[in-house]
């Protein structure tokens, strides 16, 4: 595969990589505070099921996916093990911020305990803001992704040159 | 949007980690270090354990809590009254209104105003939904941490429907900062009453699934009867409450025994306890609670007074100089608020008194002895939520 890691692909045989990329999405929960029981009502509930998206909410270790979801409140004391978290995974990875905690430290941004946003530790792809978002505003989020995926030039992005500009929902 | 160059990234993650940094050692002297946590599926958040092991037996276990201290005391001295219940809501997050009350009550002790009897009632009826919306995803996440998944769908599936109501009523699925110093905000929308017994009607049905499906399973009961056993008077001494403390058979109840501006002592309804302490104990000490809050709903409901759901109350809230301190048997168990106030517009001073932070501080004397994989079971039984327990 020394061509893909080149990202010398034919263009229909790059838009068929991805398009297996964004319908297998191995999603990590990394749930920290109310927001993880609203992701857990998406991803694993009946009736806002994520599985019909094609996302695999299961991965047994944060090495085996592809996205992470971090919802919840980030404090100065778990940051390290989210940083160590996104460092495992292997690329191309991408990172969700679900709710205002994780995007900029939300009803806690005086507090002296929490950071202000997890996008000064990991490079975020996507906010989903909300206290907490609804699901459906998550798999609002989970689908922009996918069609960033979609459309995605591998040559770049495995060559780890742009992630693009973050993408905000709603 | 990155605010920092990577260097600057890693050179404060690695400080954060060196504060954090416990040694866990594989071989010691005295057997294996067992590190669960912080992230852990089975705690509910990131609550971390430092077990050290025997074999298979746990020789003494160690929580390690704070990862998700938020600073709810300090913050609240510098939020004015009505902005203190957005913050509150979020310390228990499952039953996100039961929080507001407690703290609402205590202002409304130090201004001496009541709420017109419909608020109370109101009030009454989402402190038990919140009840409803946090216990019945307990009992699926309990069956899931034993190994069962289909429970938890049907308590994600069902739970659905109390928030709905609870979406109906405060605009909020989760957090409704509804609740207002002398009164509620609105009053319930047309249609809603119908609608809620309908919900309740459905909730227990999901009970008696529930019995059948998970405390009748002779695996369940294999793995939490026997396991995990608090006597009456070492629940007592640790200062557990709600069903970790009924489920030891103390008959204590703060709505039935110190009930604060809330309409318990108007209805007909029971408090569960359970005479053996053990890990099922506990668990069907909840599920009754669930089917009991119901009917109490059910009561609420049909006997709802008619009036003003606000009573009159300055524009600009000062409450004030004097302390109060209320507790409320909230779904998790008493939950209460100190209050300090000098006459501002914000508390002086709030101490919060969570349940889960008491209830957890029995696990180190719980889980000496016991295996490995009932670490789980007793934890799912002892059920704690990560903000109660740091706030």
């Amino acid at each position: 595969m020394g061509l893909v890691e080149k990202g010398l692909l034919p263009k229909p045989l790059t838009k068929l990589l991805n398009l297996s990329r964004k319908y297998s999405v191995w999603t990590y929960q990394w749930g920290l505070a109310c927001c993880a029981i609203e992701m857990g009502a998406a991803l694993a509930a009946p009736r806002y099921d994520v599985m019909r998206l094609g996302v695999i909410p299961f991965p047994a270790s944060p090495r085996q996916a592809d996205l992470v979801i971090i919802s919840g409140t980030v404090t100065d004391k778990i940051v390290p093990a989210i940083r160590r978290l996104y460092e495992q995974m292997p690329d191309p990875k991408y990172v969700i911020s679900m709710g205002s905690c994780t995007n900029c430290g939300g009803p806690y941004w005086d507090s002296y305990s929490v950071t202000k946003g997890v996008d000064q530790i990991v490079p975020v792809d996507v906010y989903v803001p909300g206290c907490p978002p609804r699901p459906e505003a998550l798999l609002e989020g989970i689908v922009l992704l996918q069609e960033r995926i979609q459309n995605e030039d591998m040559q770049k992005r495995w060559a780890g040159e742009t992630r693009g500009e973050p993408i905000v929902v709603g | 949007m990155t605010l920092m160059t990577e260097s600057q990234q890693l050179a404060y993650a690695n400080a954060q980690a060196a504060d954090g940094r416990v040694n866990v050692e594989l071989e010691t002297d005295d057997g294996m270090v067992l590190n669960m946590g912080p992230q852990h599926p089975a705690t509910h958040g990131t609550l971390r354990i430092i077990a050290r092991l025997d074999g298979e037996q746990v020789t003494s276990a160690d929580v390690m809590c704070g990862y998700m201290h938020r600073g709810y005391e300090k913050l609240c001295e510098v939020r004015t009254y009505p902005q203190v219940t957005t913050l509150v809501n979020r310390i228990d997050w499952l039953g996100s209104f039961a929080n507001e009350v407690p703290f609402i009550l205590a202002a409304e002790q130090l201004m001496e105003i009541e709420a017109p009897p419909r608020a109370m009632w109101i009030r009454t009826i989402l402190f038990e939904l919140s009840r409803i919306a946090n216990v019945s995803l307990f009992i699926g996440d309990l069956a899931l941490q034993l190994g069962a998944q289909t429970p938890a769908f049907l308590a994600f599936r069902d739970r659905e429907f109390v928030l709905n109501q609870i979406e109906s009523v405060t605009g909020g699925r989760f957090h409704p900062n509804f609740d207002r110093i002398g009164g509620l905000k609105d009053d319930l929308p047309k249609g809603w009453i119908a609608d809620t017994k309908a919900a309740m009607g459905r909730l227990r049905s999901f009970c008696d699934d529930m019995e059948g499906l998970v405390y009748g399973n002779e695996i369940f009961q294999t793995r939490t009867r026997g396991i995990g056993v608090i006597p009456a008077h070492v629940a007592q001494s640790y200062g557990l409450s709600g069903a970790n403390l009924r489920g030891s058979g103390v008959d204590w109840d703060l709505r039935r025994d110190a009930n604060v501006g809330l309409a318990y002592d108007q209805l007909d309804w029971k408090v569960w306890t359970h005479p053996d302490g053990d890990s099922f104990s506990r668990c069907w000490v909840r599920l009754q609670e669930v089917r009991e809050a119901t009917k109490i709903v059910d009561q609420l409901c049909d006997g709802l007074p008619s009036g003003p759901i606000m009573a009159k109350v300055p524009r600009i809230i000062k409450v004030p100089a004097g302390e109060a301190y209320v507790a409320t048997e909230n779904p998790l168990g008493a939950m209460g608020y100190y209050v300090v106030s000098r006459g501002d517009i914000g508390p002086f001073r709030v101490k919060i008194r969570s349940a889960s932070f008491n209830n957890i501080s029995i696990a180190p004397w719980l889980l000496r002895g016991v295996y490995v994989p009932d670490i789980i079971a007793i934890l799912a039984s002892l059920y704690f939520i990560l903000g109660d327990i740091d706030r």
